[in-house]
């Protein structure tokens, strides 16, 4: 990263960006499990009780914190950019990653 | 005793090499009076510009630790690195040589993206009154006083990564003029800044706002612009 990129609002760019394309990636398995239940329903029983695993859990909250990043990020750009702006706003970076921390934790908490 | 800085500067073309020169540490002292000695004492044939030196005229920008910055108002303490500077020229522009880099494209995506004022009158006609409070002239003023130094375009990721973005200095011009009650282009003005390159290219990273040396918003002109030609905007 360029030293001149070093900043705030560049990280939310960046945690918006990122989480999207890991999003992107997960899409499709995502929609091939929910495939199963539509002709192969004992396959989509048995995917759900391997999935629930710690290891899995905790692949899951990843996504949680993802999807969360993703949201509460997209949400801080639709606000730069259509309501009446002056300055970066930093705050709603900030209160962007608070969001996803506290996400992250509630399902942690909801999980184990 | 006197206290040495090292400085590296950028010295040939685009497949040009940092040289290291000893200059002295003095108070107060600015990264361009780090470059001027250089110059003066150390190496005749260095290369750069510079023409106010208070932080008028935008000409004197370079990179310095890898950040564009004015160099005439950046003091040395401040930026320096265990007494060491690394001073290249500005990015995303070709370089002529040395610290020297050609601005022609910096200023041609001025015109591209619509910056050139056009009125109606003419100086035979009484001058328009302009309410100084009014939203517009507000906008106006918040975006008027860029001095061209090309540091914001030499820190936007998308103009690197994009030849035909226009980049933020020519989108802030445009929003300028988009609040300028006496520009009477504003239909070629909605056409340019729309157009492939225009304010849409921009991811908002705001590199541009926080490295501007006067303290202007470019991230937020070009936010504007976005908002005000879209559905939700008043549209000119």
């Amino acid at each position: 990263m360029r030293q001149s990129s070093r900043h705030t609002s560049y990280f939310a760019f960046l945690g918006h960006r990122l989480s999207g394309l890991a999003l992107a990636l997960f899409l499709p398995f995502h929609f091939l499990v929910l495939g199963l239940a539509l002709d192969q329903g004992n396959r989509l029983d048995d995917f759900l009780k391997w999935s629930d695993q710690p290891l899995v859990k905790m692949a899951e909250w990843g996504l949680v914190g993802l999807l969360a990043i993703h949201l509460a990020f997209g949400l801080r750009l639709l606000m730069l950019e259509y309501l009446p702006w002056v300055g970066q706003r930093k705050h709603l970076v900030w209160l962007g990653g608070g969001f996803a921390a506290i996400a992250g934790v509630l399902f942690l908490i909801r999980a184990f | 005793m006197t206290k040495i800085l090292t400085v590296k500067i950028w010295r040939g073309g685009k497949d040009g090499t940092l040289e290291s020169y000893s200059v002295p540490a003095r108070k107060s002292q600015t990264v361009l009076d780090v470059v001027t000695y250089i110059q003066r004492h150390l190496d005749a044939d260095l290369s750069y510009r510079f023409a106010c030196r208070v932080g008028m005229c935008g000409s004197c920008a370079m990179t310095v630790n890898g950040v564009p910055r004015w160099t005439c108002r950046t003091h040395v303490d401040k930026v320096s690195q265990d007494g060491q500077l690394i001073i290249e020229p500005l990015k995303n522009l070709e370089i002529i040589r040395d610290l020297t880099t050609d601005m022609v494209p910096f200023f041609e995506k001025w015109e591209k993206a619509g910056g050139r004022f056009e009125g109606k009158q003419s100086r035979a006609d009484k001058i328009t009154a302009i309410d100084p409070d009014s939203k517009k002239r507000l906008a106006a003023s918040a975006a008027i006083e860029c001095i061209n130094c090309a540091v914001c375009y030499s820190g936007c990721d998308t103009v690197r990564a994009r030849d035909d973005y226009v980049g933020p200095a020519a989108l802030n011009r445009a929003w300028s003029l988009f609040n300028d009650e006496k520009h009477t282009g504003q239909r070629k003005l909605k056409k340019s800044v729309k157009a492939d390159g225009g304010c849409y290219t921009c991811h908002t990273h705001a590199n541009c706002s926080q490295s501007c040396p006067v303290d202007l918003d470019p991230a937020g002109s070009i936010a504007s612009l976005k908002r005000s030609y879209s559905m939700f905007g008043s549209r000119s």
